[in-house]
């Protein structure tokens, strides 16, 4: 379980990126994080998990274990795979009624929107719905999170 | 070859530059450079004058009007119909129809000749290299005529085999539509030979030269093609605007396109009868201050010579060959013996996307992708390239910033 809340990691990555004054040195982070994201397990890699985006792919696998849903990701792309390592640390751990309401304003924050507005370029954007649908769908899967 | 009589005329390119607003803007704090131009290209001053000067001094709606504003629009508009019938070497202004740009044009003749002409069992030859504008409008008409979509394919050079070409014409072969200029590669394909051995075969042409009007001379009289199709916005020209030629003959037998104001010449509930050529498929307002604002674009192109724009770009594109192919594990996709202006390229273990958006971060526009081509992408079994392509405006110096750019980029994401 994560120490701290949704809000709390996200204010902690705009810190970290308010040391950076130019983009290149943002994207540069952003690409070492890409680089640190733990790879998907190949036979995760399914037509079934993939997040399709016109360029760059993305496979997301969720797991919801004792009333919380643990995230997994990839990407062909490595600026999406920062931008997913970010988003797993967001994201991952958490119960699906934070999830559903994560309000994820860190992206805009970091100077990142331009990656969610072009829907056509990558599946960033997808990525996100995609994690939240699964929140939906465990919720109304999961008798003890009804009845919270 | 130029005979010895002709004078070459030399290129300024920071004059040109100078016509050019929107290349003094900055991106990212960096000045703009500009390579995504089959894209789109950025558009001169005299073109933006003319949008404006349009709208404050004759707006009005053409040909029915019978005010002053009705009348200069109605002339302006129309001059532009002679300006590019002399610009593709037409021969004759009935044979000019605006669209809203090659897409539509493709759609027209898919639409209306292909409904009339097409039968369960014949065939349409499109190729490989073809951008979708030039597949699903064929797709479609052989999904409902019953008829089938034959595809010439394309060597590793991204050059049509033209064998397997002249195998494929059969006497099924209705109609052939096939890309003068590849998006994706920058081939620039033998369409009058092609033309020449499909009339023999007893098929139609359709050229889409969305690409090629802006960097070959076209004379569609020369290439006796039966319709060629472009849009303005790739030539300097402003968007939604565009042009499909037809052979005369061709264009009284079709049936109209679409239906609406303009295309008629009596309306009755029981009958309606189609006013004649070109107006016949222009239905509708059609775009008035894009085709106004077209012509000064011809002009721009005329005034500059196009000798001079050719000779340029050729030394833009064999410069960039030369400097992207000294970056490690970069190989440009398309190396046809016959290529304009286009370096399509990947990079090994190294996502299209990621070099788009670090480019972008130094203020250098490419496009990544599949450049709506992804048969052709399947061909050479790949996702997608990064692609420069270049325009008048561009200068040498600009490719160093690319090259540049790139070395940073692989550096950043082999590290």
């Amino acid at each position: 379980m994560p120490l701290k809340s949704i809000v709390e990691t996200e204010q902690e990555i705009i810190e970290e990126f308010s040391f950076f004054d130019s983009w290149d040195d943002k994207y540069e982070y952003i690409i070492e994080l890409g680089k640190k994201l733990a790879p998907l397990d190949p036979a995760f890699k399914t037509d079934e998990n993939r997040v399709r985006g016109c360029q760059s792919s993305v496979w997301l696998v969720a797991e919801f274990r004792d009333g919380r849903i643990f995230y997994k990701a990839e990407s062909d792309a490595m600026i999406v795979k920062g931008l997913i390592s970010m988003l797993i640390r967001v994201l991952s751990g958490r119960t699906p009624d934070e999830i559903i309401e994560a309000r994820l304003d860190f992206i805009r924050e970091i100077g990142m929107t331009t990656h969610l507005a072009q829907t056509r370029s990558n599946g960033l954007l997808s990525m996100v719905r995609q994690m939240k649908n699964y929140a939906l769908a465990y919720k109304i899967k999961d008798p003890v999170t009804q009845k919270n | 070859m130029s005979s010895p009589l002709t004078i070459e005329r030399t290129l300024d390119v920071e004059a040109i530059r100078r016509q050019f607003p929107i290349i003094n803007r900055e991106v990212k704090g960096r000045p703009l450079v500009y390579f995504d131009n089959a894209a789109t290209t950025q558009k001169p001053a005299a073109v933006l004058d003319a949008l404006q000067f349009y709208y404050n001094n004759f707006n009005a709606n053409i040909h029915r009007g019978i005010h002053t504003l009705a009348e200069e629009a109605t002339a302006a508009f129309e001059q532009t119909r002679d300006a590019v019938r002399s610009f593709i070497g037409a021969s004759s202004r009935e044979e000019i129809i605006f669209t809203r740009g090659t897409t539509e044009g493709i759609n027209l003749v898919a639409y209306s000749w292909g409904r009339k002409n097409v039968r369960a069992g014949d065939e349409i030859l499109i190729s490989a290299m073809e951008h979708h504008s030039n597949i699903v409008p064929w797709q479609l008409l052989c999904e409902e005529k019953g008829a089938v979509l034959r595809v010439v394919p394309v060597n590793d050079q991204g050059e049509l085999i033209m064998e397997e070409y002249e195998r494929l014409l059969n006497r099924k072969t209705k109609l052939v539509s096939i890309v003068h200029v590849s998006n994706a590669l920058g081939t620039v394909n033998p369409v009058k030979e092609m033309i020449r051995m499909a009339h023999t075969n007893g098929s139609l042409f359709m050229v889409d030269g969305a690409q090629a009007v802006v960097h070959l001379d076209i004379d569609v009289q020369d290439l006796d093609c039966d319709f060629f199709a472009f849009s303005a916005h790739k030539l300097y020209g402003p968007t939604g605007t565009g042009v499909l030629y037809g052979k005369k003959s061709l264009l009284e037998a079709m049936p109209p396109f679409q239906g609406g104001g303009e295309m008629i010449r009596e309306v009755s509930f029981e009958k309606t009868s189609f006013n004649e050529l070109p107006y016949k498929f222009e239905a509708g307002t059609p775009n008035i201050a894009g085709v106004v604002a077209f012509r000064p674009a011809l002009d721009f192109v005329l005034k500059t010579g196009k000798n001079a724009i050719r000779k340029h770009e050729e030394e833009l594109l064999s410069y960039a060959h030369q400097e992207l192919e000294k970056i490690s594990g970069l190989k440009i996709i398309g190396q046809a013996r016959h290529k304009v202006s286009v370096v399509s390229f990947i990079i090994d273990n190294v996502h299209p996307q990621d070099i788009g958006i670090l480019l972008d971060n130094r203020g250098i526009a490419v496009r990544t992708g599949h450049h709506c081509a992804q048969p052709l992408m399947d061909r050479f079994c790949i996702p997608g390239t990064a692609r420069a392509s270049f325009a008048v405006y561009n200068t040498l110096g600009e490719i160093d910033e690319l090259a540049a750019g790139l070395k940073r980029a692989v550096n950043i994401l082999r590290k």
